[in-house]
């Protein structure tokens, strides 16, 4: 086992050096637009472009900037410096990685309680009029653009503008740290938002994984030996069915961290996805680079996650 | 033998009676078991017989209940020392199932459940029905894996099972049904999944349970040879009725049912010379939807006459045995001859043949 997630450990930072190579080649050689004028302004001289341009190290060979780039990357970790705010990339993402985390993990916590139970509940009812509910609610919600469903939230229940006054609005959140109650309020349409075609995918799921694992054999020994059949279906269905879940629940966070561009520009939360799109449409591309490098970390280090939590959850699989 | 040393002083522990069970599909009601009696004496063993679909697996799973969940259609009686399984409440039913009757199924891999320890899945067995420490129900599992001959209990019990031979899977099966010492033990097709030499030994395990506990035994299978090994009475099913029962001796001895000829017909020996032909019944078991008019055997039967067509037999008693019924349309004495030049060897077509009998029912 240990010696199984030390080759994968090395197989994601083989991957992350793969990536970053990309990114390297896509904003330098593609004709993305020349770094030392987007960082002189429009007005510049050619004097100040070729010291920009010196600054940069854009006058030195492809090779050596590449080495360069690398070297600073994975053993400094250092991205370079933002060509609108001239800070440094690495810790633009530091200071939006809480905001990111707290809209993740609260949307991840909401559509997978929500999601499993509602599956759970459609499994055993299944054919009901509650199953038939719930599956087509959560057709409606899968179908729903994140963004769309954002401003439907907004129009409805924010503070500022909304028909009804319920929620903070766009615009309100702050840290965990300086204000807990205001963070909190200010993060429930977002967090609904982001959990609800989540929770509709997580639904839908359960459902069919745990209709499937009740018509398995070890069901019938369970109820065979005469137990109550709620824990014939928590603790023998439930605990069989949640594996594909839990697989897609790391890959799904993972992925979220790096791209809740959509949610977080529509409510104007100060994260990640929000500094990615800023930094787009600025052409500021060291700090696009920065967000597109962070978000395959986030994927690499779930899906290692994933694959160790998985070897505990299922004793049949043993990595060697 | 027990069953017949006790028939005249016991009452019946099981006795089935006119059990239907239907599944009503969106192909149309299947007619899984369809009118079928027989009892179980305590201490008794009883073999049902048949091909995979003739209703001997449902009628078992409705006996433990277990086939409420699939929404069964379920009529006639099923007593269990009085009382009538059929009408019990779920949760009544729930008391029992685990504790005065166990199942033991055909796959034991995939009746077990791959995540928890063999030890865990004992454990829970025996704390369904008795309230008792996770440490004392330990210490009975570990003597419950050590009566089914696994060896080294006290350390096998934490193994998953994928860790566990085929044989040990079924006697770690065989051992959580008998976790709450049940008085009867139903055991469906429990060696068919399982290489030859340790079908033998579980056969013989669930022999020696048997005599040591004192329960009685109803092992499915498709198999006549392993009941002729476990059994004192037989029933043979074929599509959701008993065509044949009576003791196990008198089956193989008299048999008087051509299904069941035909599945005698159909095992091979090591006795007896080469050149002995296997006669394996033609066709395959009929739709349990539609079913065939008449006789529902009659589509496969080598000895058809026309009114088998049309005319539904009912178990009758052969004549001069009294514990011996047959669910066939031909007379006891065409039976007799029949089986007689079955016996030497001689096809069906030669049989008929011998016994003057109409070629076909043409």
């Amino acid at each position: 086992m240990g010696r199984y997630i030390v080759r994968r450990i090395l197989w994601g930072v083989l991957l992350l050096i793969v990536v970053a190579a990309l990114m390297f080649v896509f904003f330098r050689i593609l004709p993305t637009g020349d770094p030392a004028k987007l960082r002189a302004g429009r007005t510049a001289s050619a004097k100040l472009l070729s010291e920009i341009r010196h600054d940069l190290g854009l006058d030195k060979p492809l090779l050596t900037q590449f080495w360069e780039f690398m070297k600073e990357l994975f053993l400094h970790f250092k991205l370079g410096y933002s060509y609108y705010s001239s800070a440094p990339v690495t810790e633009l993402i530091k200071n939006r990685l809480p905001a990111t985390i707290s809209l993740v993990a609260g949307g991840a916590l909401i559509w997978l309680l929500s999601g499993v139970t509602v599956g759970i509940i459609s499994a055993i009812r299944r054919r009901t009029v509650l199953d038939r509910a719930s599956m087509g609610t959560a057709l409606v919600l899968v179908s729903a653009p994140e963004y769309w469903l954002g401003l439907i939230a907004l129009y409805f229940f924010a503070a500022d503008i909304g028909k009804v006054h319920v929620f903070p609005g766009a615009g309100t959140y702050v840290g965990l740290s300086s204000d807990p109650g205001k963070w909190f309020t200010s993060l429930i349409l977002p967090w609904l938002v982001v959990a609800a075609s989540n929770a509709a995918i997580y639904a839908r799921l359960m459902r069919g994984s745990l209709i499937d694992v009740m018509g398995e054999d070890y069901i019938r020994t369970a109820r065979a030996k005469g137990l109550r059949e709620r824990r014939v279906i928590v603790r023998h269905g439930v605990r069989s069915a949640i594996n594909p879940i839990v697989t897609i629940f790391g890959l799904d966070i993972g992925v979220l961290l790096g791209s809740a561009i959509l949610v977080e520009t529509v409510f104007n939360i100060p994260g990640i996805g929000r500094l990615n799109y800023d930094a787009i449409t600025h052409a500021d591309f060291p700090i696009v680079q920065g967000t597109v490098l962070a978000a395959a970390l986030f994927i690499v280090c779930a899906n290692i996650v994933v694959d160790i939590a998985y070897a505990y959850l299922d004793p049949r699989v043993r990595y060697s | 033998m027990s069953s017949r040393t006790l028939a005249g002083t016991s009452e019946p522990l099981l006795r089935v009676e006119d059990l239907h069970v239907e599944f009503h599909t969106e192909d149309g009601v299947v007619h899984a078991v369809d009118g079928i009696t027989y009892q179980v004496l305590p201490g008794g063993t009883l073999g049902i017989v048949g091909e995979s679909g003739s209703g001997k697996t449902v009628s078992s799973l409705t006996t433990m209940g277990l086939t409420r969940p699939q929404g069964a259609h379920i009529s006639g009686r099923i007593l269990f020392e009085g009382r009538d399984l059929v009408t019990l409440s779920d949760a009544e039913m729930r008391k029992i199932r685990g504790n005065d009757i166990a199942m033991v199924f055909q796959d034991p891999l995939s009746s077990l459940h791959p995540f928890y320890k063999v030890g865990a899945q004992l454990i829970e067995a025996v704390r369904a029905h008795n309230d008792v420490s996770k440490s004392t129900a330990r210490e009975r599992a570990v003597d419950l894996l050590g009566l089914v001959g696994i060896p080294d209990p006290a350390r096998r019990i934490d193994d998953y099972p994928h860790e566990f031979s085929g044989g040990m899977r079924q006697r770690a099966m065989i051992a959580m049904a008998l976790a709450n010492e049940p008085k009867l033990l139903i055991a469906d097709e429990p060696t068919t999944a399982l290489d030859v030499t340790v079908q033998a030994q579980i056969l013989a395990l669930m022999e020696r349970l048997q005599r040591e506990l004192g329960m009685a035994i109803v092992i499915i299978t498709h198999d006549l040879g392993v009941v002729a090994e476990l059994a004192d009475d037989i029933a043979v099913m074929y599509a959701g009725r008993i065509v044949e029962t009576t003791s196990a001796e008198r089956l193989f001895e008299s048999p008087q049912h051509p299904y069941t000829w035909g599945l005698l017909k159909s095992i091979p020996s090591l006795e007896g010379s080469r050149e002995r032909e296997l006669v394996p019944i033609p066709g395959s078991p009929p739709s349990l939807i539609s079913r065939p008019r008449g006789c529902h055997f009659h589509p496969r039967c080598a000895y058809v006459q026309p009114e088998h067509k049309v005319v539904d037999p009912h178990l009758e008693q052969v004549p001069g045995e009294p514990d011996h019924h047959v669910a066939c349309l031909l007379s006891p004495e065409e039976r007799r001859g029949l089986w007689h030049a079955l016996q030497e060897g001689r096809t069906p077509h030669e049989a008929i043949e011998t016994v003057g009998l109409q070629e076909g029912g043409a």
